[in-house]
């Protein structure tokens, strides 16, 4: 402790533990901070997944029982708050935290205690929010939260809402920022933008995305807030406040993040398909390009959310045009995924299966979104199980299926040991018949008239066969879920021990050992090729076949020159910044003053904290 | 690691083909005719009708791209598996397919976008002549307001048959957002606080069409539902005339009873009985509520037993509800007298 006194310039010793629980509070490498991402989404992954097994089995049979209307209404908010903003983000962000700096060959992010930062926000942003079931009941306006509805709901609830997703949204913002910055700037010489892996392309439209909704989405949440807590009235009609200002600002953010939710499994894929493939991916400008004009078009479709709103004809026009034509580059992607397995040497791995059912189910989602554009029918289909039949099969079948994917592609350069391939098949196989008996029929049930977020219906609507079908496919998911953790905790003790490049991987991050050092790369490396470890590894004959070079496999990472490697220190500033921000959520929600005092203070603490502390400490 | 296929992969494969077209099959036939909000199969408005075209030309187009796209995608993993001595192709990319398979989809979709277009706005039109009847949606529950003859009803809708309807939907400042809807005549529009929507719609043929709120608007969005009936125009003439009329007046002593009881207590604080004192609208007008076969949002059918529960204890049969509860305050023979009463609006 006295060396450490000495030659500290913080305001406390720098802390120096690297195991234990503490060096996980402290950390600063992405990849554990990717780690504790990757496991906080998964926590709630199950806890939105008892929500939904919940709503299910209220559904399943006419007049339910299970629940009463409260708390119905509260779990189907908080599934989609949770599977939204607390499971589908921060897994893309777990993967793309642990795997942009491997993926690109650098060292780190670019502001690695941000980073943590964004963690802490994140973890502590959820559980504020959940906090409020024991605290007089959760959010219960819908993940949407239409005014004005949202402002005059009793409880607390919405105010738990409005004050948790702002909380979350910082946690977006700051991620964003990491990315972008370190994207931009931190690629291995010779990566040219034309090399990156679309993963990486992918999260950089969506780190864009990111940074331009969330501001969005927290203004409206800063009125809701107002109009909730201080008598505000953005949205009271009844003094010309105005319902449709929540609608357009809710759906500006809520519609490119469909984007934000989809993009990183897109990338996920557009690795996956070529590695088991054994083959570069085809068309990658054409999908590359898709990709971002998917980010800039997603801006422009937001009102297909409110066709039912009295936009008029005209505005209604608009916006079913540019939803019809924001499938294109989304056809685009599939053909080319198609196109990259054509020909193709293909392994059936879990991580392969996930992949092409993600493309295979993404397209029924894709083909149900297009139908949305026929304002006419929309009328009919909107806020029914139509709807939640498409968006489970864009964000279930699409981004879920895709980050599982992702999960068992990376699993053994995360862990050091595979998953098991048999019992990822069995999860594979029972997501896949559980997804589609859970959510094919909603289409049907939603053609013959059953409505959204309604807790019970009479027996004598036609609904009962299928509602009872969901529900036992949703339980196959369930049985599916339990299969990934045996998996999971089977490979932490007997998993098959992973070498540096189990797969035969086209990009760097299959270079470093599994897991990777701290330090991710002794040597940066130099990059020359798009698939850059593929044509280290591999020639070509004069026909076009690829050939093993011996020596290209043989990277530098196993010999001792690292030292000298300066990283960021470990530091309690970003999880001590963040832990203020709960009590800034409390003390507003509730209005006690001191709490909101005690939270700036904390806040402004960490800040300060980290802003004399230096990044490395010597 | 390698990898290698087994024989269970290729059954693995063959299950899901067969699993995706079982699913197809289902979509395709699984639909049962006695759900009388299904306006897939049965579409009857012409607005319905309309709309239901268009699903046919775009589900038709969407069917064949899916299996299109999906054979494809099976059939590549199934024929590109790894075999031993076949080394994969090493191409990236193909510019012309890639440029013909983008205009495709964008060729037709734009073909598609005409006939969206003109049905909208044909939609949007105002017919001449059109029956124009007030909406509005409070939590839960809707009212009608006959705009030329000035009837005011609730829940239940009644519409000549043969005529061209316009539907003013309104929103009410003080309530939610609704969304008004009965899938087999028209598609929904939301009754937005402080704004003014319009249905345009018609019924071809007698009947009674189910609809429901599908805005989420709080605890009991799910009970709040709501019937429209088609009457041939002479009946609704009938219907319509009959609800010019004030109240009949009670003749048993009960129903006289229970008339003093209504308007002596909290009831008329809320609902309006023509030929009455009670004039309030925060609830439903009752002037003829007998006469309407379901009460409460549609929720209940309108019998002594439903409407004792419901003067009793209303909240404890329909969440969230506004109309308190009346137990303890009114004995169980004061609730008797007080439907009794109810009973003889027809």
């Amino acid at each position: 402790m006295a060396t450490a006194a000495l030659t500290r310039r913080g305001m406390f010793a720098r802390p120096r533990a690297t195991t234990g629980w503490w060096s996980w509070v402290t950390t600063i490498d992405h990849k554990k901070i990717g780690i504790l991402y990757g496991v906080t989404a998964f926590v709630f992954f199950l806890i939105g997944g008892v929500e939904a097994l919940f709503i299910r089995l209220q559904l399943a049979r006419p007049d339910g029982q299970v629940l009463d209307a409260e708390l119905y209404n509260q779990f189907f908010t908080m599934h989609g708050i949770t599977m939204i903003f607390m499971v589908v983000m921060p897994m893309g962000v777990a993967l793309m935290n642990y795997f942009i700096p491997l993926m690109i060959g650098a060292r780190d992010v670019a502001f690695p205690r941000l980073n943590a930062f964004s963690y802490w926000v994140f973890l502590f942003g959820g559980i504020f929010v959940y906090s409020s079931f024991f605290l007089g009941g959760a959010p219960d306006g819908g993940w949407f939260g239409y005014a004005p509805l949202s402002r005059t709901l009793p409880g607390h609830g919405m105010s738990y809402y409005s004050l948790g997703l702002q909380i979350l949204g910082i946690a977006s913002l700051a991620g964003a920022v990491n990315f972008i910055v370190t994207i931009l700037n931190m690629r291995a010489p010779g990566m040219t933008f034309m090399r990156m892996p679309v993963f990486i392309w992918m999260s950089l439209v969506v780190s864009f995305l990111l940074l331009f909704a969330m501001p969005v989405l927290a203004v409206a949440l800063f009125q809701l807030m107002f109009d909730r807590l201080f008598g505000g009235n953005f949205f009271n009609p009844a003094v010309g406040g105005d319902p449709l200002l929540w609608q357009h600002l809710f759906w500006v953010f809520g519609h490119p993040e469909v984007y934000i939710l989809i993009l990183p499994a897109m990338g996920i894929v557009s690795e996956v398909l070529p590695t088991f493939s054994r083959k570069p991916l085809f068309g990658y400008a054409a999908i590359v390009f898709a990709g971002v004009a998917i980010g800039f078009m997603g801006w422009g479709v937001w009102a297909h959310h409110m066709f039912a709103a009295g936009l008029g004809p005209v505005a209604n026009t608009a916006f079913a045009l540019t939803t019809m034509f924001i499938a294109v580059p989304t056809g685009i992607k599939i053909f080319n995924w198609v196109g990259t397995m054509w020909g193709g040497s293909i392994r059936l791995t879990t991580a392969f299966l996930f992949a092409v059912g993600f493309v295979a189910m993404f397209i029924i989602g894709g083909l149900s979104g297009v139908t949305h554009a026929f304002v006419p029918h929309d009328a009919q289909q909107t806020d029914t199980y139509y709807i939640v039949a498409h968006f489970h099969y864009v964000l279930f079948g699409g981004a879920i299926f895709g980050l599982f994917g992702g999960l068992y592609y990376w699993w053994p350069k995360v862990f050091g040991r595979l998953l098991g391939e048999r019992l990822g098949k069995l999860h594979f196989w029972l997501y896949f018949i559980g997804f589609n008996l859970t959510f094919g029929p909603m289409h049907i049930v939603g053609l013959q008239g059953q409505p959204r977020r309604i807790y019970t219906y009479p027996e004598n609507m036609g609904w009962d066969l299928w509602n009872l079908v969901m529900t036992v496919g949703a339980f196959v998911i369930a049985v599916g879920t339990l299969v990934f953790i045996v998996n999971a905790v089977l490979s932490r003790k007997r998993g098959e021990e992973a070498v540096a490049d189990p797969w035969d991987g086209r990009t760097l991050e299959w270079t470093t050992p599994s897991p990777p050092p701290e330090y991710n790369f002794s040597d940066v490396p130099l990059v020359t090729h798009r698939d850059d470890f593929w044509h280290k590894k591999y020639a070509r004959t004069p026909e076009g076949e690829p050939v093993r070079v011996f020596a290209g496999a043989e990277h530098a990472d196993d010999d001792e020159h690292h030292h000298g490697i300066h990283l960021p220190s470990p530091s309690y500033f970003p999880a001590l910044a963040a832990l203020g921000m709960p009590f800034l959520g409390y003390g507003t929600v509730y209005k006690i003053l001191p709490a909101m005092i005690v939270g700036a203070a904390i806040l402004l603490l960490g800040l300060f904290g980290w802003g004399l502390e230096p990044s490395v400490e010597e | 690691m390698e990898t290698c296929l087994k024989g269970s992969d290729r059954k693995s494969l063959r299950a899901a083909a067969l699993g995706v077209l079982l699913l197809v099959a289902l979509v395709l036939t699984g639909c049962e005719d006695r759900a009388p909000q299904d306006f897939l199969n049965h579409p009857i408005g012409e607005t319905a009708k309309e709309a239901d075209r268009l699903w046919d030309i775009v589900f038709a187009i969407a069917v064949v791209i899916f299996v299109l796209v999906e054979a494809v995608l099976v059939f590549a993993v199934v024929k590109f598996r790894r075999r031993p001595g076949r080394e994969a192709a090493q191409f990236h990319g193909n510019t012309r397919l890639e440029i013909v398979l983008t205009l495709i989809p964008a060729l037709l979709l734009a073909g598609l976008a005409v006939p969206m277009v003109s049905t909208l706005f044909a939609a949007a039109e105002e017919q001449q002549g059109a029956l124009q009847i007030r909406v509005v949606g409070k939590q839960f529950w809707w009212e009608y307001e006959y705009m030329d003859s000035g009837v005011v009803t609730a829940n239940e809708l009644h519409i000549p048959t043969g005529t061209p309807i316009r539907l003013v939907i309104e929103g009410d400042p003080n309530d939610v957002i609704h969304s008004y809807w009965a899938p087999r005549l028209f598609g929904k529009q939301d009754v937005v606080p402080g704004r003014t929507n319009f249905i345009n719609m018609e019924a071809p043929k007698p009947g009674t069409y189910w609809g429901q709120c599908t805005e989420y608007c709080g605890l009991s969005h799910a009970n709040m539902r709501l019937r429209v009936v088609a009457q041939d125009p002479d009946e609704f003439e009938d219907w319509l005339a009959l609800q010019e009329e004030p109240a009949a007046e009670p003749t048993s002593g009960a129903a006289a009873e229970g008339q003093k009881l209504f308007l002596e207590n909290a009831c008329a604080g809320c609902h309006a009985i023509q030929g009455t004192d009670a004039a309030a609208r925060v609830g439903p007008d009752l002037t003829h509520l007998a006469g309407r076969s379901t009460f409460a949002g549609a929720m209940f059918e309108t019998n002594e037993q439903n409407l004792v529960k419901w003067v009793t204890d209303a909240p404890g049969v329909k969440p969230g509800v506004k109309m308190p509860s009346f137990r303890g305050q009114l004995t169980s023979e004061e609730v008797e007298s007080i439907v009794a009463y109810l009973l003889t609006l027809e």
